[in-house]
């Protein structure tokens, strides 16, 4: 008995038995959170310590009352301040006891009482809007039912899913509030009132110019084609950069520069998501996140689990859990007795695997690169000979999407090249599973940075016969075509988590159901692997952080897609998938799954920065080569007209030739030319697509003029790309 | 201090929520649930107990590997044979509520995991505590050699004055930093 009542003697006894206890300084903080969690357990309404006197006043062995002389002692010293406590907390709920706080209340000060009542008030409030707020979440019944059922695994994957809609959401409130918004009001009134607003130059030539000289009979399937890669009748909606051409809106009172908030907008958004992303993750963090074998022991069972089913599957997964980990501690021990022989040849191994990793990895980015020049080279082809018919429709649907499928190919084969390599390199589990996980990352996050790049090496061009700085005869406009790059991207991704779970985890399903093949249960059912699901998502958002900068409504298309993720997850989930043997702790997940996202939005900044930073000069003369310097449009007048013809391009630029100028309206697609001999026959370039020279000298004088004239008329800034054309016509 | 009344009386009802961490609610529920499992002749006892049992078919304890510690451990019984009274399942429930404190949470775990009572957790306790949680039968505990490698680990990491058993505030300092403890010590009937 003695031993027993020394047990539970008081803290403070505990300690001096434990000197060593009490020198830890985690220790010292563990005594401090006490200390504060006591005085801050105020908060708390039905604090009391005082029951277990009550508890042992039913009367029971010596055994309990040791016990609870534990309980006593130490409450001992906070008694008083308890009581006090109590009886200010409690009257919320009692009417007996509100006479009671009533009575405390006249002991205190006036000041005190109206801050106490006050801070009540308050905490009342804010508990109440808690409650509202949390019954509003999206989708909160849906994540219930997922953590019942699968745990806290993965529910953060479906937590972390929602956060990026949100995250979507408010990105493209952003954008839509600052550049959408202003840029749609001032193109409707447009047309109402007279031109309101700068150089709404394409606004006429877009109405003029077809989608991709498709006119007439467009055949159906065409529409999926342009619904599918964002060209045709998408690229001149709001979807793409190329439709914020404004320059400026000239509301009564001010003028509203849009090449500023749509760069302002730009940097706002990727500054939401980075503070979000780190709020989140310092929330994350705050918990220590320990993975020692103690919160394994004395946390391991989830008390909430009512379902036997459930409470089996748990045993089950403990047991694997222990097992594994007392394994690789194992070979931690094996790893550490290693003799220098061993260890030379498990170097030089991993070292060669490593470069063969290294030579995949540049197969792939090889490939992804020939994939993009392949399929740009081919649209160009196709563009300039207008001849899309010499492809049919499937196969034209190929070339416009073969960077998108090589890449999402290279991200479904590399993750089994690496997992088969890892187990030849030797790592303990653990470190294999991350390792993998990192190369993975790595692997998808680089194919954006390789299908950007090649982008960028078909869109610049050679000093010499560049003026514009960029490739304009193939790419009028290459933000849209960057942003068309990126929805493709998007749309495909999509399409493809679509179709992996229609058609490859659903027959999997049917299949071991109903199957008794030995091969079929040796594959058995799907198992719903966090790390590669996450992966596929930070994937989709760091698109739409690259994208959203050329194609502006792609977070709201990101949105949507996420939505729709979820409850294909949700279905897959409960559907098709059966838990991972090995669980993901939420803790540790969480953490992982903010880590990657942060080096997805490191990731698109980059290309954002350099992109807006090596081409000031396409970004600065605009939207599409327009934004440009006010006094030189004034005082030259060749400059104005080169800048209207950058502007053009793209939707339609236009023949100063009077003599085609009819024809060429009904094309609605060619180019101008200020060359001057090339004008003379201009009939054979009607159905090329639009070569633009800006070579200012070989203007012809009676064009400058006739562009002075015009321009001293309206200003300088008024619908600089209707001019010509209303020039033309008049002459 | 009876539950004579199936319906309880409202002074013990506010003196029950000053004294646990329940919400009147809760408190109501409890109750409820409590009078279901007693046997009608015991409703006029002055305080009348329910046996081990009966509290065990509630689903709540039903799959929980330890429901037969926590009888025990909350039992005010001088029998020793884990049945309770309602005051008793009001301790228990308040312990294991939304809102209690991590040191009264931490404090009942360690009384729950010393499964001979004798104030620490030596390595018998943690045998069987492991064998709780990996299951019951033979096929799915850890094997010897496993069990003494775990065993090992855990008291390197926990046992701070090695003296080979862990005490009350060694398990309360480690408890304290393990983040998934307060989620996990949940009872929600």
């Amino acid at each position: 008995m003695d031993n027993v009542d020394g047990a539970f003697l008081s803290r403070r006894v505990v300690a001096v038995n434990n000197p060593l206890l009490d020198q830890l300084p985690s220790y010292q903080t563990l005594l401090y959170r006490r200390k504060s969690s006591g005085s801050s357990s105020t908060k708390r309404r039905r604090v009391s310590r005082g029951r277990y006197g009550s508890t042992s006043s039913g009367g029971g062995t010596q055994d309990v009352r040791g016990k609870c002389a534990y309980g006593r002692t130490q409450d001992g010293p906070s008694r008083s301040t308890t009581e006090h406590r109590l009886a200010r907390e409690l009257p919320l709920n009692m009417a007996e006891k509100r006479r009671h706080k009533l009575q405390l209340y006249r002991d205190l000060s006036g000041w005190k009482q109206w801050r106490s009542s006050a801070g009540h008030y308050l905490k009342r409030m804010r508990e109440e809007g808690s409650v509202v707020f949390s019954s509003m979440q999206l989708w909160r019944t849906d994540i219930h039912l997922i953590e019942g059922m699968f745990g806290t695994g993965i529910l953060s994957y479906f937590s972390f899913l929602r956060f990026l809609v949100l995250l979507n959401f408010m990105m493209f409130l952003l954008i839509f509030s600052f550049v959408i918004l202003p840029v749609i009001v001032a193109k409707r009134t447009l047309f109402l009132t007279v031109y309101v607003f700068v150089c709404m130059c394409s606004e006429i030539e877009c109405s003029v110019y077809p989608p991709r000289s498709r006119q007439g009979l467009v055949v159906f399937h065409q529409y999926i084609t342009d619904l599918l890669s964002g060209t045709g009748f998408l690229e001149q909606t709001y979807l793409f950069y190329g439709s914020y051409m404004v320059e400026s809106i000239q509301f009564p009172s001010f003028s509203y520069s849009v090449p500023i908030a749509y760069l302002l907008c730009t940097i706002a958004y990727l500054l939401l998501s980075l503070l979000w992303i780190v709020k989140r993750y310092s929330s994350v963090c705050s918990v220590c996140v320990s993975d020692s074998f103690c919160n394994k022991i004395f946390a391991a069972w989830d008390c909430c689990i009512t379902n036997e089913n459930a409470a089996r599957l748990k045993h089950k997964s403990l047991l694997y859990e222990l097992k594994t980990d007392l394994e690789e501690e194992r070979i931690r021990q094996k790893i550490a007795e290693r003799s220098r022989q061993e260890k030379c040849r498990i170097y030089t191994l991993r070292f060669t695997l490593n470069l063969f990793v290294i030579c995949v990895l540049a197969a792939c980015f090889y490939a992804i690169y020939i994939a993009t020049i392949f399929s740009q080279q081919i649209q160009a082809q196709v563009k300039c000979t207008c001849a899309s018919q010499q492809y049919t429709f499937i196969v034209a649907l190929i070339f416009e999407y073969l960077p998108s499928i090589v890449i999402t190919m290279a991200n479904f084969i590399t993750p089994i090249i690496f997992t088969i390599i890892i187990s030849f390199e030797d790592y303990s589990p653990a470190f294999e599973i991350r390792f993998t996980l990192l190369r993975c990352v790595f692997m998808r996050l680089a194919s954006i940075g390789v299908l950007l790049f090649s982008l960028w090496s078909q869109i610049r061009c050679p000093e010499t016969d560049c003026p514009c700085g960029y490739n304009k005869k193939l790419y009028p406009c290459w933000e849209t075509h960057v942003g068309q790059e990126m929805y493709k991207l998007l749309i495909f991704d999509f399409l493809i988590i679509g179709a992996v779970t229609l058609f490859v985890e659903f027959p999997r399903k049917i299949l071991v159901n109903h199957c008794d093949y030995a091969l079929v249960k040796w594959l058995g059912q799907q198992e719903f692997a966090i790390p590669h699901n996450v992966l596929e998502i930070i994937y989709g958002q760091t698109i739409c952080w690259i994208g959203a900068f050329y194609c502006p409504l792609l977070p709201a298309i990101n949105t949507i897609k996420y939505y729709l993720v979820f409850y294909i997850k949700k279905v897959t989930l409960v559907n098709n998938c059966r838990p991972a043997s090995r669980p993901f702790r939420a803790s540790s997940s969480t953490f992982f799954f903010l880590a990657v996202l942060l080096i997805g939005l490191v990731l698109a900044t980059v290309p954002i920065i350099v992109m807006s930073n090596t081409h000031t000069h396409t970004l600065s003369t605009g939207y599409c080569a327009h934004y440009s310097e006010h006094d030189s449009v004034s005082n030259t007048h060749t400059h104005t007209h080169t800048h209207t013809h950058t502007l053009s391009t793209g939707y339609c630029a236009h023949y100063s030739n009077t003599h085609t100028h009819t024809h060429t309206l009904s094309t609605g697609y060619c180019a101008h030319y200020s060359e001057h001999d090339s004008v003379s026959n201009t009939h054979t370039l009607s159905t090329v697509y639009c070569a633009h020279y800006s070579e200012h000298d070989s203007v012809s004088n009676t064009h400058t003029h006739t562009h002075t004239h015009t321009h001293t008329h309206t200003h300088t800034h008024r619908v600089l790309a209707t001019v010509p054309i209303i020039v033309s016509m008049t002459q | 201090m009876g539950t004579k009344a199936s319906k309880l009386p409202k002074d013990l009802l506010s003196e029950y929520q000053e004294l646990t961490f329940l919400t009147k609610q809760e408190i109501l529920l409890a109750h409820k649930r409590y009078n279901e499992l007693l046997a009608g002749e015991d409703r006029h006892l002055p305080s009348p107990r329910v046996p081990m049992s009966k509290i065990l078919t509630l689903p709540e304890l039903k799959s929980n590997p330890f429901r037969k510690r926590i009888c025990y451990v909350f039992s005010t019984s001088e029998l020793r044979d884990g049945s309770l009274t309602f005051e008793d399942f009001l301790d228990l429930l308040s312990a294991f509520s939304d809102s209690a404190t991590l040191e009264i949470k931490s404090h009942y775990a360690f009384r729950i995991f010393d499964f001979d009572d004798d104030g620490t957790l030596d390595p018998g306790d943690l045998e069987m505590l492991v064998n709780c949680l990996t299951g019951d039968t033979e096929d799915t505990r850890l094997t010897p050699e496993e069990m003494r490698q775990l065993i090992n680990n855990i008291l390197e990491e926990s046992d701070i004055d090695k003296d080979g058993t862990v005490n009350l505030s060694e398990f309360q300092h480690v408890i304290s930093r393990s983040p998934d403890f307060v989620s996990s010590f949940k009872i929600v009937l």
